[in-house]
Formats: structure tokens, sequence, C-alpha cells
């Protein structure tokens, strides 16, 4: 992975220190609540329903060990032991004091990591595909262009006070797995017909308040332009974007009133200005970045294991758990792990301090001291080999951390809710542990196959209902929590948006409500089809009015 | 006289701002002045030749707009009529970098010590900090980062073309 150089150091000290700063101007009276909010929300820091929340950024959702196990120290030093990993690859931490966020920051800082610019209207954590460097289907490795946006965007002195929040996702592959369409800008490598490298760029796509899938606005940048072309399309939404009104402020908004023609017209004409200038990245620089991601040293085994085949054969749970949260991998007899933070009863994403710590020794064990957090809150292992799977499986087990739901129905995407968050119109964790807790049958569960359910406590989408094959929205009516539901949402490079079915749902009738869903799916899927097609197929009238007919 | 952060030294501001001037007659007859940019578009021709005139942009204002002007002013003042609206940022790098303006850029308005820094680097080399606020304070904020990533107005070139192969330490 990218290790700091000087550089990389001395920025992140000298953010510390001015942070350090900040904070004690605040304590003492010489800075307004007002002027701190944007300080220390571009460190990360909210105040939240009952405590100060601290979200740390985990750039592109890489890992090492040692990171990790700071994570953990942090959680049980400043915390209540323990962290949330976020739908953004982040991890928060819901109850530290502010007077110890600097220390936490300066802590962070001895592993190279930090909380710049997690919050805020800035560029925020870069997002990425969690299977970089090892999936199959990938057309160029997107961890070098994301550590080159990580800095490009790190404190870039022109877009700090943008009209709002500006998220970018990047993924390297044919299959999308970072939600590129739902991103304020998707950049997706492309190959042109002379084989060159560059990126298809979209804006305007989000969740939120308005969910609108993005418009690609170039079909082919090439790569040396890539840092230009954000700074044009930065500068047009910096300078056009509306702040008038909060809900409106987003670059979707402008892309939409604008039309993505004219938008695009607008950045091409300042690209044009600026292209070939001094932010061209040159290709030694793309390629000292590459080098912090070269492969690591895997062994020369011949194809797939047989100890692991036949472990498949014999032993039921294993191979339950191996078909839903083991992926294969590039190279030969290795393959691709994913941890469930999603077991009935705990919050999704939520990992202990102590369930860190061990992860972080079987990441050292099993995985080369490396593991990646994904935007759907698990934890990966992306270089286990065949024949170790068996005995990681069982540790897994041990610490919570192997529920064959990967992709599956309890595989919940989910916001901390109220029970945290002092955004949100409703709680979100009870619901999912509610309709875990109704599909606690493994076999009916599996039958089912692949369908994702997301919930969100509010309409600002961090559990990115929209895109939910079943979605699940928050919402206040008179003071009390209800739940709308929508479905047919789709991520990845056919990512599509939700319909609603009709009117909200008290929280107590939602595990019903999927179950009625579910069953109308079960009796007119056909062979192999996914609950998300089926919707696609026969619309969305009679899961309505199975619902509905129940319900009232 | 005021004061005010210039080229990162305390010193006195002889420029008066006139926010409210609307017509010619609004304008003191002797003094360095900033007027408003629609007062400027109408009488470019009396203005330039008294001298001494700078002109001053709102954050919706196009920095096109002086594009024949720039060899000619000697200031431009730019407003933040909150320091959280950031449009001013842009328009100072589209300033320097696309107009090549050489003049003094002056920040005005919501102006404090915790924005120098990126303001500075967005081409920005005068702060007319809020009055409320201590100048000998906020001049520390131009300090807070010794260096940046990004092609800025202060600092053309990047990092990544400066930057030492595999630097433990800088080169230089």
């Amino acid at each position: 992975m990218y290790r700091y150089d000087f550089y990389d150091h001395r920025f992140v000290a000298e953010r510390v220190a001015q942070f350090r700063d900040q904070t004690r101007r605040f304590l003492a009276g010489e800075l307004t609540e007002d002027e701190f909010r944007p300080l220390r929300l571009q460190n990360g820091l909210y105040i939240q329903k009952y405590a100060p929340m601290l979200r740390v950024a985990i750039p592109y959702g890489l890992l090492s060990s040692a990171q990790l196990r700071k994570l953990a120290h942090i959680g049980r030093k400043y915390d209540r032991g323990y962290g949330h990993f976020t739908t953004r690859q982040n991890i928060q931490f819901n109850w530290p004091r502010l007077e110890d966020v600097p220390d936490i920051l300066a802590e962070l800082a001895t592993v190279e990591m930090h909380a710049i610019q997690t919050s805020g209207n800035c560029v925020r954590n870069i997002t990425a595909d969690h299977f970089a460097g090892v999936a199959g289907d990938e057309i160029v490795d997107p961890r070098p262009y994301c550590e080159l946006f990580r800095q490009w965007s790190t404190f870039h002195p022109e877009f700090a006070y943008l009209p709002r929040k500006f998220k970018i996702a990047v993924c390297g592959s044919a299959i999308d797995r970072a939600a590129t369409l739902v991103h304020d800008i998707g950049v997706q490598a492309v190959r042109n017909g002379a084989g060159e490298i560059g990126f298809r760029v979209l804006v305007g796509g989000g969740q939120g308040r308005t969910p609108i899938i993005g418009h690609v606005i170039r079909e082919f940048l090439p790569r040396a332009e890539v840092l230009n072309y954000l700074d044009a399309i930065l500068r047009v939404y910096n300078r056009f974007g509306r702040r008038d009104n909060l809900f409106k402020a987003r670059i979707k908004i402008l892309v939409k009133e604008m039309t993505p023609a004219i938008f695009a017209r607008h950045v091409e004409a300042e690209w044009e200005r600026i292209k070939d200038g001094p932010a061209t990245v040159p290709d030694e620089e793309i390629a000292r970045l590459a080098s912090s991601f070269v492969s690591p040293p895997y062994e020369r085994l011949s194809g797939d294991d047989a100890g692991f085949r036949a472990a498949m054969a014999d032993n039921r749970a294993f191979a339950n758990w191996a078909k839903r949260n083991v992926f294969p991998h590039k190279v030969p007899g290795y393959a691709v792990v994913t941890l469930s933070l999603k077991k009935t009863g705990v919050p999704p994403g939520d990992a202990a301090s102590d369930q860190m710590d061990t992860v972080a020794d079987l990441a050292d064990e099993y995985s080369f001291g490396e593991l990646r957090v994904s935007h759907e809150q698990n934890l990966i292992f992306t270089d286990v080999r065949q024949s170790t799977l068996l005995a990681l499986w069982g540790e897994l087990k041990a610490l919570g951390f192997a529920t064959p739901n990967i992709g599956l129905l309890t595989d919940i995407i989910c916001c901390p809710g109220g029970d945290f968050c002092s955004l949100a119109n409703a709680k979100s964790i009870p619901i999912a542990e509610a309709i875990q807790r109704r599909f606690d049958d493994l076999d009916y569960l599996h039958d089912i196959g692949e369908l994702e359910l997301n919930i969100s406590g509010c309409m600002n989408a961090c559990g990115h209902h929209h895109v939910g094959n079943i979605g699940v929205l928050g919402v206040d009516k008179n003071g009390a929590e209800w739940y709308q539901v929508s479905i047919g949402g789709d991520q990845g490079e056919h990512a599509s948006l939700g319909k609603v079915i009709g009117p909200s749902f008290a929280a107590g009738e939602m595990p019903d409500v999927v179950s009625r869903l579910i069953d109308v799916y079960i009796e007119r899927r056909h062979e192999d089809e996914r609950f998300v097609d089926t919707v696609r197929r026969i619309g969305i009238e009679p899961f309505k009015e199975r619902v509905y007919a129940a319900a009232h | 006289m005021p004061r005010l952060i210039k080229d990162g030294a305390i010193v006195d501001d002889r420029w008066t701002l006139l926010r409210e001037a609307a017509v010619l007659g609004d304008v003191p007859a002797v003094g360095a002045v900033i007027v408003p940019l629609a007062l400027w578009r109408m009488e470019w021709g009396a203005l330039l030749a008294r001298g001494d005139v700078g002109v001053w942009l709102e954050p919706e204002d196009d920095p096109d707009a002086l594009a024949a002007d720039i060899g000619a002013l000697p200031l431009i003042a730019i407003d933040f009529p909150k320091f959280s609206d950031g449009r001013g940022y842009s328009t100072a790098r589209l300033l320097r970098e696309k107009h090549k303006f050489i003049g003094e850029l002056r920040a005005i308005g919501d102006v404090l010590r915790d924005q120098l820094y990126y303001m500075r680097q967005c081409g920005f080399n005068a702060f007319a900090v809020r009055s409320d606020r201590n100048l000998e304070d906020a001049l520390k904020g131009l300090g807070d980062f010794s260096d940046t990533y990004q092609a800025t107005a202060a600092r053309p070139v990047p990092l990544f073309r400066r930057r030492a192969p595999s630097a433990a330490e800088p080169a230089g």
C-alpha cells in the first residue's frame, strides 16, 4: 500500500498542529461556534446527539494491520471499545471528547492516517472498488489513481468551501463495485482503441434527497489530464453551484438545471484553457504511485487447492460460507474473503476493539497484513491461500465475522440512524435487526439468493436506500417514526433507483412487509432470476398489491 | 489609518473601500478608492483618468468582466460576505492564472485567520482581516502549512513535479 514520505508526514503533522490550535481557540472563546464548525467538520468531527462523532478516513478502503490495531486502540482509549465502519469506507467513533480529538489525530498520524475532509463542504474521502488489484475483470488497478486523487484533494485551497459536500468514486473494472453512477463524480477506467488507459467521467449522480444517476460528460479522458479535468469540474461547480438552498446545493442539481450538455460545455471550455498545464500528470508520477501497489509475494500454486475442494464437499457449513463470502482471485490457488460485519443482533458495520485486534492478527497470518473496508460495511482479506480457508473460517466463526450472508438479504447496508445521528428522522439499526431475525433460516436465506436491502434513517441516504433492491427510508410523521419502502434499486454498472411502493409503515410492520415482498418474488421468479430482475420484469404492482392487501 | 496584512506583513491601508458607491458623485475627490464593479463598468473612463482606483467584486461577479482592464488596475478586491462562501477562491485563481493579474489582490469582508493560507494559495496577497480580529494573530494563519500538493496560483508547480524520488527528506 502507499507509504507516506517526508512530505505526506509533514502535511499531516501540520494539520494536527493547526487543529490543536483551532480547538484551543474555540474552547477559549476566540472562535465562535459558526467559525469553528467548518474547521472541525473538515477534520471529521461532528457534534452528535449524545457526544461528538469522529469520522476517520480510510482512503479508498485500504488498511494495514498496524493501522487497524491503532483504530482498535483509539476505540478502547477514547471511545467505548468499538468503531463503526461506514458506507463510504471510513470508520466512525461515536463517543470521543472534543478536547481529546487533537490527540486522536496525532495518534492516527503515527500510522499514516487522518480525518482530513471526512466531512464538510469539500472533496471527501475517495472511494474505490474493494477488490481493486485482485479482481479478474480489472482493466487497471484503480489504487494509484485513488492515491493521486487523495493528494490532489487534500487541502485543495480552491475547493475547501464548496456549495456542498463532494464525493468521488473510482472504478477500474468492467463490473462497477464502487457505485460510480451515484457519486458527484464517477471515474471509470477505460481503454481506447489504441489500448491507452484513460477515464470515462460521470458527473451529477447522487443519492440523498434528489437521487439521480450520473451523466457521462466525457467518454475518454487521457489519464495525464485527469487532475486538470477534475479542477475544471470543481471550478465550474464552485462558481455556479447553488448556495441559496442547502437542499439544492449538490452538483447534481447544477447539472440538472444547466442540463448535462451545457454543464459539460463549461467544463470542456475550462479544461481547454488549463490542459497540458503544470497539473498534467507525468507518467513518472503514475509509475511512482503504482510502485506502492505491487502484488504481494504470492506463492506459485497450480490451481484450485485439493484440500479446499474436499472441505467444500464434506462440510456443508463451510461450503455455505465459502459460496457466499469467498470471491475468486486472479491468482491461482488464492481467494478473496469477506468478513461479514452483519451478524444478527450487532449493528451493521460495528466492530469491537478486541475484534479489530484479532482481525489485524488474522490479516498478518492469512493475507499479507492488509485488509479492505467495503462500502457494504464489511471487511475483506484480499490475498488468502485456498489451502488456509478452512482454518481461517474457524477463526472468523469464533470472532462472529463468518455469517455466510454476503450479498444476501441479511447483509444489510444501514446507517447509524436515530440511535446516534442527529440528522436522522427514524431509527435504522432496530429495523435491520428485526429483518435479520425474520430471515434467520439459512437455507431460506440462500434460496432467496442475491438481494441487497439498504436502510437509511433519513433522506440524506447514508444507508444507500435508493439503490437497494429493497430500500427502506425512515421518515417522520408528526413526530412518529415511519418507514417508506422502495423496490427495484440497484448499484453497479446497471444502477437504477428504486420506486416507492406506497404509504409508509410502522416499525413493527417492517419484517412482514419484507416477507410479503419476498413471497411474491419466490412465487413469480424465473429460474436463476435475482429479486431485482423479477421486479424489473413484472414491475412493482404485484408486490404493492400483496403488501397493501395484507396490511390494510 | 486602518491596517491590513499585505505580502506577509502588517501595513497601513491607504485605500478606502466604497461599498455603496453607485455614481461618480459618491466617490471622494481625492485618495485611493476601491469601487464596486457596477460603477467601474459605467464610469471606467473617468475613474481610470483619476488613477488610484481599484475595483471590488462580489462572489457572483465574473472576473472576465475585468479582462480588458487588468493591466491598468493596481488593485482588485474580492468580497467574502460569509467566510464559508468559497466562490472568491476561484475568482482569485482566474484573475491570477487566466487574466495574469499582477497587482494587489485583496480579500475583503468576512476574512479570518483560518482561511488565509488557502486564500494565499489562490493568489490573494492582501487580507483586510475583519476589524474585530487581531492582525498579529491572523498573520499566523499564513504559516499553517509549508507546502501544497496541488498546482496553485502561489505555487504553480505541483508537488509531484518537485518531489524528490522516494523522498525521506526533501531535495535541496
